[in-house]
């Protein structure tokens, strides 16, 4: 059965310009229309072989289930060319360069995967005997050991599960020691620049969220912070390097302002990709930072996931890190679970997840760790700045840069000023990127900056990649230039769609499949 | 390095078309005293082999569950995964591909999840799911603040058959919010009068069933009395394997099902990462977390699949969102329906009657070993057993002298609670009928 409504229907406003030709399938070639398992599915059948039941007993009491559940099965043949079929729809970075600003797509090693997937770390029971699983503890206490000396920090905890999970265990550890010094101030400071967790992430625990506001060289000031603090401000949450792709200047000044207050500094680390091996976040003064494995160490992003935030934490906030966590003895790794295993000096503030963490994504970022090497790690964010900076040198002439008085880290952020009078939007340009092969960059982020293009190259990119990327984006914008905006407002022609209508999915939300009314 | 591409030479080369003559000339704003010289005290670069070498030493100091007769539980199960799961994860599309921000060119990805809430919607008995949760106890979490907002009350009661990780996990996230809440005693004997504590302040109850005892609850009468003074039921499953022999929470009445999607198409590995699935009424999904993929239209009328009511995400909304989630568990969820799709209705309830069927047998067979009490009246594959001593004793002697994987003792998750005598045990399709044996005999002679 093939899919009817993904079958192409010559329509009044193909243009054939674009459409060199139909087919009647609805494929282009290699790109092929696929289904839903819903609609090729059948309820009987199963792509799994398991032994019959005997089936003459039950313990279920009332609750057997009555009901069918309407989940098709398909056999393997049909699984497999489903998943095969789907996956060629996505771009992926095995597949191109993938600059999206502030996810830090680089490569991921396929070592990584390997060593996930021994049967010692992932055929193992959370609860086990602890005896049972000493090496898996080890890796728990070697990534934080690593985590640590690269941050320059006193702690860390290890499970939460992504990002935004980092940021609210550490936000949570701050919570907890105001509270432990008897202090009320709900206030966090967050620059508008700030990636949207962060003021999630805050408010999610009661803290009321004060906006600073952006200077005009995408950079934050240490007066405008001491302007905004007063008594009732007990952290300030920054990204360093922050999301214009600039090292804070003042940061140090901005983290001492702080703690002159009583409070405490949190750092968001989704951009520790431009300084690991180079500097230290603990040397400027931050309280508390996450970590995101599936950015700087390589755990594979998996199509939004899952990830891994480990926080780190400074001398003051130590204390207060949420159960589990792995302490060291006699260099034997002891798992501390529960309030009652605790010593004195630990005070936990509670547990944020079931089990410890992510062990997959410690197994793969230990891989990448090991395979850098401290020479390796800090080569990797030099190359990575360094590429940031490439394709800006390359680029700055022909696009703007809002903030062209600083550097760059390991990511470029261009407004759409050199679009005016184009017709072309970010947006247009981001899909005319798609024609050519690439992931467009970051759009429209950070908010600070009108039609804000971010890119992150990261330090996987050759040299000949990166030029080609370059000359890609020059052609487009001598192109949007030359006045040729059909390309831009018309992409993507080429992509297995062409634009989506967002509006239509938003107003009536169609969020699962259901089986269509019978036709008249 | 193996990872780095760039040369000696590219790097003069472009550090010069940049027009700087070192490296660290852009790291310029860093102040020059914070610039490291020495690199940080770890070792440094090794090739592939060598880092297989120390990883694999450490792995083989755990002892795994294929290696053993193996009977944990307790909100992680080992079941098999079809190899084609693993080999269709792996695909550089699936794995190597972000956040699905541009439909375009990430229809794959999309498809998945929109196939993904169909299946968790269905198997859960509920109108809509969202595209995963980090796991079930944070998505639990995450149920009890959607409660409150949409009860606009703020006291959650959390039945003592919820997993106690999970009760732990909305009490911190509560404790930290200033929220209530009132957490039953364990409820070993399925005695509780949960009814008793809901009240006209009460946002939700959350039941989980099989609780972690394994006892399956019946949850109508719950949601009923939740529902008459204006309340939610939230509902936990975290083995949904059970869902292909039980009826699911939704015609039960529950108002949001959280569930741990771990036991299909995702292995073990220490705790995590592992997939929350997360599903309500259509009537709440603006107050929903999470992402959601949705059906669409493209320019030329196609089908196609985009994120969407992402006005109650973080990004939009900032400290107004319905939560902070950004990265959820994506490939997890990818193996899940994966693997849920390889089983199909008919191959998830054959996978659910040998699980229970081998649950039975050794349920039965351990109430047999004088001194030892099964006491579970309803189990799906996983009960509780009285020892006539200590369980953790008992669990590690197990381990250390016989290479058996008993269970997991109550102890583990409620300290202190005065339940040292009880166990977890279960029993999946992995078990063979020797290891099954085994257990039984291990048991009675170490009693």
């Amino acid at each position: 059965m093939l899919n009817d409504k993904g079958r192409s229907t010559r329509s009044e406003t193909t243009d054939e310009a674009d459409m060199t030709a139909s087919t009647f399938t609805g494929a282009k070639a290699l790109d092929v229309e696929e289904a839903l398992i819903f609609e090729i599915g059948r309820a009987e059948v199963t792509g799994v072989d398991l032994p019959a039941p005997k089936g003459a007993k039950s313990r279920l009491g009332a609750h057997a289930r009555k009901a069918p559940l309407d989940l098709p099965g398909l056999a393997e043949p049909e699984a497999v060319r489903h998943y095969v079929r789907l996956s060629r729809k996505n771009y992926s970075i095995d597949a191109g360069l993938y600059p999206l600003g502030s996810c830090t797509m680089k490569h991921n090693p396929r070592l990584n995967e390997k060593m996930a997937r021994l049967p010692g770390f992932s055929d193992v029971h959370p609860l086990q005997p602890v005896g049972t699983v000493e090496g898996a503890l080890d890796v728990v206490a070697e990534v934080g050991r690593w985590l640590v000396e690269l941050t320059g920090m006193a702690a860390v905890a290890m499970s939460p599960k992504a990002g935004a999970h980092g940021e609210l265990a550490g936000m949570m550890a701050i919570k907890a020691a105001l509270q432990a010094r008897g202090l009320d101030k709900p206030v966090v400071l967050v620059p508008e620049s700030a990636h949207g967790t962060n003021p999630a992430s805050a408010a999610l625990i009661g803290f009321e969220v004060r906006p600073i506001p952006a200077r005009a060289d995408g950079t934050v000031r240490v007066e405008d912070v001491r302007a905004a603090i007063d008594d009732r401000v007990g952290a300030l949450m920054l990204t360093n390097p922050n999301t214009c792709g600039i090292f804070e200047p003042e940061v140090a000044e901005i983290a001492a302002a702080i703690h002159e207050a009583g409070g405490y500094f949190y750092a968001d680390g989704a951009n520790f990709n431009a300084i690991v091996g180079k500097v230290r976040p603990g040397d400027f003064g931050v309280d508390a930072m996450h970590i995101n494995l599936h950015k700087t160490f390589s755990t594979p992003h998996g199509g939004g996931g899952p990830g891994a935030g480990p926080v780190v934490l400074s001398e003051r906030l130590a204390a207060f890190a949420p159960l589990p966590f792995v302490r060291m003895e006699k260099g034997r790794p002891v798992l501390v679970e529960d309030a009652s295993q605790t010593r004195a000096g630990e005070t936990p503030y509670g547990r944020l997840t079931a089990f410890h963490g992510q062990m997959g994504m410690f197994t793969r970022a230990l891989a990448y760790m090991l395979s850098h090497g401290s020479d390796g790690l800090r080569q990797a964010s030099e190359d990575a700045v360094l590429s940031a900076n490439y394709v800006r040198a390359c680029l700055e002439d022909l696009m703007t840069l809002p903030f062209p008085d600083h550097p760059s880290m390991h990511e470029v952020l261009f407004d759409d000023r050199f679009l005016e009078g184009t017709g072309v939007t970010t947006l247009d340009f981001a899909k005319a990127m798609i024609d050519e092969g690439y992931h467009p960059m970051t759009m429209y982020f950070p908010l600070v900056v009108h039609g804000a293009m971010l890119i992150e190259p990261t330090e996987s990119e050759s040299k000949a990649s990166l030029d080609l990327f370059v000359a890609t984006l020059r052609d487009l914008t001598l192109a949007a230039k030359a006045g040729d905006t059909d390309r831009f407002t018309r992409a993507p022609r080429f992509a297995p769609r062409r634009r989506l209508d967002e509006t239509r999915a938003a107003r009536a939300p169609k969020l699962k499949w259901e089986k269509p009314v019978a036709a008249e | 390095m193996r990872y780095l591409p760039l040369t000696a030479s590219d790097r003069a080369e472009m550090l010069a078309r940049i027009g700087v003559a070192e490296i660290d000339a852009l790291y310029a704003d860093v102040p020059a005293d914070e610039l490291l010289v020495e690199l940080p005290d770890l070792p440094r670069a090794r090739g592939e082999m060598e880092v297989e070498r120390i990883m694999s030493r450490m792995a083989a100091k755990n002892l795994t569950a294929s290696a053993a007769p193996f009977f944990c539980g307790a909100g992680a199960y080992k079941h098999h995964v079809p190899a084609t799961v693993d080999h269709l994860i792996q695909r550089s599309e699936f794995l190597t591909s972000y956040t699905p921000y541009q439909p375009e060119i990430t229809q794959g990805t999309l498809q998945v999840l929109f196939e993904f809430q169909t299946q968790v919607a269905n198997l859960l008995g509920m109108e809509v799911a969202n595209a995963s949760m980090y796991d079930g106890s944070t998505g639990t979490g995450e149920a009890v603040l959607m409660a409150h907002r949409i009860t606009k009350r703020r006291k959650a009661v959390l039945s003592g058959g919820l997993h106690p990780h999970y009760a732990e996990v909305v009490a911190t996230l509560s404790k930290m919010a200033s929220d209530a809440v009132v957490r039953m005693a364990p409820d070993v004997g399925g005695g509780e009068d949960l009814l008793e504590q809901i009240d006209k302040e009460t946002s939700c109850v959350v039941v989980q069933s099989p609780d972690v005892f394994g006892r399956i609850v019946d949850l109508a009468p719950i949601a009923e009395k939740a529902h008459a003074v204006g309340a939610l039921l939230v509902a936990v499953v975290t083995e949904v394997v059970a869902l292909g022999a039980i009826e699911p929470p939704g015609p039960q009445g529950a108002d949001i099902v959280v569930a741990e999607g771990q036991s299909l198409g995702n292995p073990l590995g220490f705790g995590g990462p592992y997939v929350g699935l997360f599903a309500t009424r259509s009537k709440y999904v603006r107050q929903m977390p999470g992402r959601l993929c949705g059906e669409t239209v493209d320019a030329e009328g196609k089908r196609g699949f985009v994120l969407t009511l992402s006005t109650r995400e973080q990004h939009i909304r900032r400290e107004k969102a319905t939560s902070n989630i950004c990265t959820n568990a994506g490939l997890c969820a990818t193996a899940f329906s994966m693997h849920l799709t390889l089983l199909g209705e008919a191959g998830l309830s054959r996978m659910a009657a040998l699980n229970h069927e081998a649950a039975i047998e050794v349920a039965e067979a351990l109430a047999q070993v004088p001194g030892v009490e099964v006491l579970n009246d309803t189990f799906f594959n996983e009960f509780t057993v009285k020892l006539p001593g200590d369980a953790t004793a008992l669990v590690e002697k197990l381990a250390r002298d016989e290479g058996i994987l008993a269970g997991v003792p109550v102890s583990r998750l409620l300290p202190g609670a005065g339940l040292d005598d009880l166990l977890l045990v279960a029993v999946t399709e992995c078990s063979t009928a020797d290891d099954r044996a085994a257990l039984v005999a291990a048991i009675s002679e170490a009693l």
